[in-house]
């Protein structure tokens, strides 16, 4: 068999159902084997948006995504989707074309040297000089992808390799002496956090992303109620306990609530589970949950004491972990937390997640964000760009399920919502899939548009435009002088474009027209772009200033 | 202060780029690195020394050297009991004043004397972490010409 036949039927075996992709002169034997093959192609316009739509297949369903490109030029567009992969653990595997083997070094056309410029923006990344490594290397690229600490995988595949003959026997499974992710919590950690627990009188749960890629959500909900501990999601792990649960705090960090920062600044036991204690979350760290105690639960061990020095680290899958805690826990031994629940429900009362809601005439992005949540019943799948957009759609839509909200946390990849909500959409045919962007970071994939024309994937693009690179010009309003400097936005006219490639697109641009504009769009069985024009200068608030301390937030106070 | 790490790797290409990338991309120097195959010819070991001013730098370049995929195992040999070597050729000016101190050196330290010509001697020192330092102080005062070094090998006892 030959070696791009033994690719695709590895893939076939491995339960790949769509590759997002971008044809060139190095992966045409590829491409020729997928013409008949049981596997649906979608040609991107740009193979950082392939990358990006498999992030979002994979995000959206926990399956592994698949992308492939050829060498040199379509290699270095997938970097960004990698990188974006990596940051928030996402499994993708990236199949490269590359030069013959030959040439390999010598400056080929279309050359570049694809595993050293992956090589720190991957979990693994493989070189195939061989086709007889083939179909084992596939397989261990699938597996390194999935588990442990999930992240995109690289496999570079000379064209000289995918015509070369071998004999296909794809591998049962895979063992490595050097990569064995510790599942179950050691016994005695979690003795001693149950410890810290019992004995805390202000403890806050932070969830990250862990919980959503161990699918731990059932089991969170079970622990925090049980030992009745309210629960910040960050931005990675919104949809991992669900917002409208009274113990919910929303998110901590540069644009959290008051409620959780505060809680999180007051507390004396901070749980952490899946996630990191990114600079965004913890702001300036000797200020950081000052009085409390931590416990780290995270299936990679350089996430702990990276950042925070941890008391109770606890290495395993977060699912597996909750699990060992329901099991052991006993709730005659918690201390009494209603004075603690009375303090985070004054917080809650006093400081709620709000915004001006005058009446300039102007459409406020929130409100738009609002009128989505409630026409959707919080039930569509968010994808978001990155920048003000982001943190409104994090903010003002209410994330109950998990694998709900897509979004660039980590790298912060402008350009990465719209390709990521159609590969979500490929995957999740039947859930509604919106895009909130804004009128800056459209533009970055913008020719995604041939994409959801092509396949008609009814993907909903809604631009919230306020004219500006927006989150840079709020920096610039509130710590440069209002000096707006490369952030004013001259913009084609959105709907044009959109009618262009042959998508659906209106423009809103009156208050009283947002409530009919968004069942327009939702009901619309094509794809549609629409351009709201929001208030330009509308602020993402509360903010904590880079740096400061998270209870010193500017907005939201009032 | 100095601190010598030990990884035990798959015998692949590319690992060494990985932990040396590893290292480059963190602003972590490398003091030494030496690399060879152990009895199992799939196995390499890479012995690496590292300046770390405070622990938690240590234990991050150990848990991500760990988190390498190619990485079998991680030695930190701080605070275990363990021998080392290192292998230094040195050429020294040959006159009749170096010659003596020379000739004194090789009683006191692990110094051999593997060529000799008109012009320079060639010595072949093999210290330990102890004695290193002291001995390059010695000849750096005699003027060293040229020296080469293999970087740091460790076993543990």
């Amino acid at each position: 068999m030959k070696g791009a036949k033994i690719l695709i039927e590895s893939l076939i075996r491995e339960g790949v159902e769509v590759i997002f992709g971008y044809p060139g002169g190095t992966v045409i034997p590829i491409f020729d084997c997928l013409y008949d093959a049981p596997i649906k192609f979608i040609l991107t316009r740009h193979e950082q948006a392939a990358a990006h739509a498999a992030d979002g297949y994979a995000r959206s369903t926990g399956k592994v995504g698949v992308c492939l490109s050829t060498s040199g030029p379509g290699a270095t567009n997938l970097t960004t989707g990698i990188a974006t992969a990596y940051m928030d653990s996402v499994p993708i595997i990236a199949i490269t074309g590359q030069v013959k083997t030959s040439l390999i070094g010598n400056d080929a056309f279309q050359e570049a040297d694809v595993t050293g410029i992956t090589r720190s923006i991957s979990k693994y990344n493989y070189l195939v000089k061989d086709v007889k490594d083939l179909a084992y290397t596939v397989k261990e690229a699938f597996y390194l992808a999935n588990t442990g600490r999930p992240g995109p995988i690289v496999i570079d595949l000379p064209v000289d390799v995918q015509i070369q003959e071998a004999d296909f026997n794809y591998p049962d499974k895979i063992e490595m002496r050097s990569y064995n992710p510790t599942c179950y919590g050691h016994p005695g950690q979690i003795k001693k956090a149950l410890k810290l627990i019992y004995d805390s009188k202000k403890p806050v749960i932070i969830a990250g992303g862990g919980i959503l890629i161990s699918e731990a959500h059932n089991e969170l909900l079970k622990f925090a109620e049980k030992a009745k501990i309210p629960v910040s999601t960050t931005l990675m792990g919104l949809g991992g306990f669900p917002s409208t649960n009274n113990l919910a705090l929303g998110m901590p960090g540069m644009h959290g609530t008051v409620y959780a920062n505060m809680a999180i600044t007051e507390s004396d036991l901070l749980i952490s589970i899946g996630s990191r204690f990114d600079d965004r979350v913890t702001g300036k760290l000797d200020a950081f949950a000052p009085e409390a105690k931590i416990i780290h639960i995270d299936i990679d061990p350089t996430s702990i004491s990276k950042n925070i020095k941890v008391d109770v680290p606890i290495v395993g899958d977060a699912k597996n972990i909750l699990g060992q805690l329901i099991e052991e826990i006993k709730e005659s031994k918690l201390s009494d937390l209603s004075k603690w629940h009375k303090k985070v429900k004054d917080w809650k009362k006093k400081h709620p997640l709000t915004y001006n809601k005058n009446n300039s005439g102007k459409i406020k992005p929130q409100h738009v964000i609002e009128e989505i949540y409630n026409q959707t019943k919080g039930k569509a799948i968010i994808v978001t760009e990155v920048g003000q957009n982001q943190m409104w759609a994090s903010q003002f839509y209410k994330y109950d399920y998990p694998r709900q909200f897509l979004s660039s946390g980590g790298l912060g990849t402008m350009g990465y919502g719209f390709p990521a909500a159609i590969g979500a959409k490929i995957a999740n045919p039947k859930k509604e899939v919106i895009v909130i962007a804004g009128d800056g970071s459209i533009q970055m994939n913008i020719q995604e548009l041939a994409t959801v024309n092509t396949y008609n994937v009814k993907v909903k693009i809604i631009i919230l435009n306020n004219g500006y690179l927006g989150m840079v010009r709020q920096w610039q309003e509130l710590f440069y002088n209002r000096r707006y400097s490369g952030t004013p936005l001259k913009n084609p006219d959105f709907v044009k474009v959109a009618q262009g490639y042959g998508v659906k697109g209106l423009r809103v641009k009156k208050v009283s027209e947002v409530k009919a504009a968004v069942k327009e769009i939702l009901s619309a069985k094509t794809p549609v772009l629409a351009d709201f024009l929001i208030e330009p200068e509308e602020n993402v608030f509360p903010m904590v200033p880079a740096g400061e301390a998270i209870n010193r937030m500017i907005g939201g106070m009032a | 202060m100095r601190h010598t790490v030990q990884a035990l790797v798959e015998n692949r290409f590319g690992v060494l780029a990985r932990v040396a990338s590893l290292f480059s991309a963190r602003g972590y120097n490398i003091e030494s690195l030496a690399v060879g195959e152990t009895q199992d010819s799939t196995i390499s070991c890479m012995t690496i020394v590292v300046e770390a001013e405070d622990e938690r730098v240590l234990e991050q370049i150990k848990k991500q050297l760990h988190k390498l995929i190619d990485v079998i195992t991680v030695i930190d040999f701080t605070r275990r009991d363990y021998i080392d070597r290192d292998l230094i050729l040195i050429k020294i000016l040959n006159n009749g004043e170096n010659k003596k101190v020379i000739e004194k050196l090789v009683k006191k330290f692990p110094i051999k004397i593997i060529d000799q010509t008109k012009e320079d001697f060639l010595l072949e020192i093999c210290p330990d972490r102890h004695q290193e330092d002291e001995i390059l102080k010695e000849l750096k005062s005699l003027g060293i010409k040229e020296l080469v070094r293999t970087g740091r090998i460790a076993i543990g006892k």
